[in-house]
């Protein structure tokens, strides 16, 4: 009854310029390219009536029809977008069979991991503080996101946001986590139930973090807190992250917004930081290039006058854009 | 509207053909008939593959016979594939109640997929619930056979990872292991039902592997262990639906 090779099933192979219609709401749609497959079926961009969309087509009703009614309750979520939004339902009717699909707002962006390959570490933060927010806004209306991983994933813009696809492991709260994947999923570590609940996702948030780290990711030893543990201290992309994450792991925070109001005090710690050692930096650079100008004026000139004047030069170009920026 | 029934389900978990005994595939036929559907896994043989492959009719034919799924694979993705199948059974044993709800109220040949999409949803919603809710009882039988002896490990490893699945959910469940060959009869209970397999450890340092493979008897045991335990409840009740037993209105 199912398909032992996805990749084969006709639901996976649609030509370019190939258009389907529905069976229900007859709207036809024009394959432009697939986007991917995964384990309900596959998703194409599409041209629709109104402009592109993906379209997720799939084998099993029941998994279609599920995620259509996460969907759905999604566009309820006050005001908040989170995933894309649901934009029709169908079958598409075959000579071998029918087939589920439903077309949603098509996402323009990267995956996680092209996204970081371009950027700084800091990024990775900042990332997981937007998905910690948008996770929180999720819980409170009663969901969990279940599969959470790099793969439904996408980063859109600019402006950079992250947003998530696949809301095929999205579960009622307190019921029992649809789809998972292992190495996100705290049952496989031996770190709590597939209930869902707020911690479980924010395990596997913490998880999507260690993944960026160790991208060809691994498997379970006899001990996995020690293991994690080390891959955490032996990761200088993990490290400052290190306290928060095995919070995460440990199930600590019971709140989406407790980890991230953790998360984005720490981002800030780390930004003081850094700024103040670039305000040091460059005052240094300029007193010593002021002092090289001037030494070829007045050598006696005392070091306390010069530093005076670049004090009084950077506060007059200070004042002028604030002018600047006020007017 | 909300039930609670409860699926009852054998999981069979074998690696070749049987040989001793009564016809699995009619075993099977006869679970059915009591209302426990009967699922099968195949497991191949990483080195061997083709030598295997015989066997696979078989598992396709005593899940067929016996109203469940069964599915070949690789001992490596046994994990997935335990809990995979056990949740697919639950499912189709539900959307086949819920088809027969559908066909009384709309009466003819209709079923889910003949509904517009929506309405679709609607139903959807409830078998979620049912799948979350309902009592479930597993019955796991493991071939242990000389060929399996080298997958032990890794059954156990799956069972474990499918309880902490199903203890997830509202329902209650239970769970009961049988092995065969037996140490001395064709099939040894080594786990009586329970809700936890946390020890499932010791269960199977106890196991010893044997020559025969007694497929047929085994399935035949589990019907019968099944029947004991309504009888020991003493709440028996209709078993119309395959696999399921209502025991609130719906
Ligand atoms: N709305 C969307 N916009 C853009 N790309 C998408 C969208 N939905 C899915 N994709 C792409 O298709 C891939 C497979 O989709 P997904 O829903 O995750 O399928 P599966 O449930 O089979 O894993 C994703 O990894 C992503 O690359
Ligand atoms: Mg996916």
């Amino acid at each position: 009854m199912m398909p032992q090779d996805i990749s084969k099933s006709p639901v996976c192979n649609l030509a370019a310029g190939e258009e389907i219609r529905g069976k229900w709401n007859k709207l036809p749609y024009r394959i432009r390219r697939r986007l991917g497959y995964g384990a309900t079926g596959a998703v194409y961009l599409a041209d629709s009536m109104n402009g592109s969309v993906a379209l997720k087509i799939g084998h099993d009703q029941m998994s279609i029809t599920s995620e259509v009614n996460v969907l759905k309750r999604f566009s309820k979520v006050q005001g908040k977008v989170l995933g894309p939004s649901l934009i029709d339902v169908d079958d598409w009717q075959t000579r071998s069979g029918t087939y589920p699909f439903y077309a949603m707002e098509y996402l323009k962006g990267e995956t996680l991991f092209d996204f970081m390959k371009a950027r700084s570490p800091e990024w990775a933060g900042i990332l997981l503080v937007q998905l910690l927010t948008d996770l929180h806004t999720l819980h409170q209306a009663g969901w969990a996101f279940g599969d959470l991983k790099p793969d439904n994933l996408l980063v859109t813009g600019p402006p950079y946001r992250i947003r998530w696809i696949d809301v095929g492991g999205t579960t009622v709260m307190d019921r029992s986590i649809k789809e998972y994947t292992e190495f996100f999923d705290r049952g496989y570590w031996g770190k709590g139930s597939r209930k869902a609940e707020p911690s479980y996702d924010l395990f596997s948030a913490g998880m999507v973090m260690v993944n960026l780290a160790y991208p060809a990711r691994f498997t379970r030893k006899s001990d996995p807190d020690r293991q994690m543990h080390d891959l955490r201290k032996n990761s200088p992309m993990l490290r400052p992250y290190a306290h928060i994450l095995e919070k995460a792991w440990n199930g600590k925070y019971r709140y989406a917004e407790e980890m991230r109001n953790e998360l984005v005090l720490l981002l800030n710690e780390n930004d003081k930081r850094s700024v103040k050692k670039n305000k040091k930096s460059t005052v240094q650079k300029s007193t010593v290039q002021n002092r090289t100008r001037q030494s070829q004026k007045k050598k006696e000139k005392s070091f306390i006058a010069e530093t005076f004047l670049v004090f009084t030069f950077v506060f007059i170009v200070y004042l002028f854009y604030i002018l600047g920026q006020t007017m | 509207m909300h039930k609670k029934g409860t699926l009852r389900q054998i999981l069979l978990i074998t690696d070749g053909c049987s040989n001793q005994g009564e016809d699995p595939v009619a075993m099977a036929a006869l679970a059915h008939e009591q209302g426990i559907s009967v699922n099968v896994i195949g497991v191949l043989n990483e080195d061997a593959p083709e030598y295997h492959r015989q066997g696979l009719k078989e598992v396709e034919d005593i899940a067929m016979a016996g109203g469940g799924i069964s599915q070949v694979v690789y001992a490596r993705q046994l994990a997935q594939t335990v809990k995979m199948v056990t949740q697919k059974a639950m499912a189709q044993t539900i959307k086949g109640v819920v088809n027969a709800e559908l066909q009384q109220i709309l009466g003819s040949k209709s079923t889910m997929d003949d509904l517009p999409p929506d309405k679709r949803g609607e139903v959807m919603e409830v078998v979620d619930e049912m799948g979350e809710t309902m009592n479930l009882e597993v019955l796991i039988l493991i071939d242990a056979s000389g060929s399996m002896e080298d997958k032990m490990l890794t059954v156990q490893e799956s069972l474990l990872d499918l309880s902490i699945s199903l203890n997830s959910r509202i329902g209650d469940n239970e769970f009961a292991i049988f092995a065969f060959p037996g140490k001395k009869k064709e099939v040894d209970e080594l786990l009586s039902w329970s809700s936890r397999l946390d020890s499932i450890g010791k269960v199977f340092s106890k196991l010893s592997l044997g020559g025969i493979t007694p497929t047929g008897p085994a399935i035949k045991e589990g019907i019968a262990a099944f029947a004991r335990k309504r009888s020991s409840k003493r709440s028996f009740l209709s078993d119309d639906a395959p696999g399921y037993i209502e025991e609130s209105g719906m």
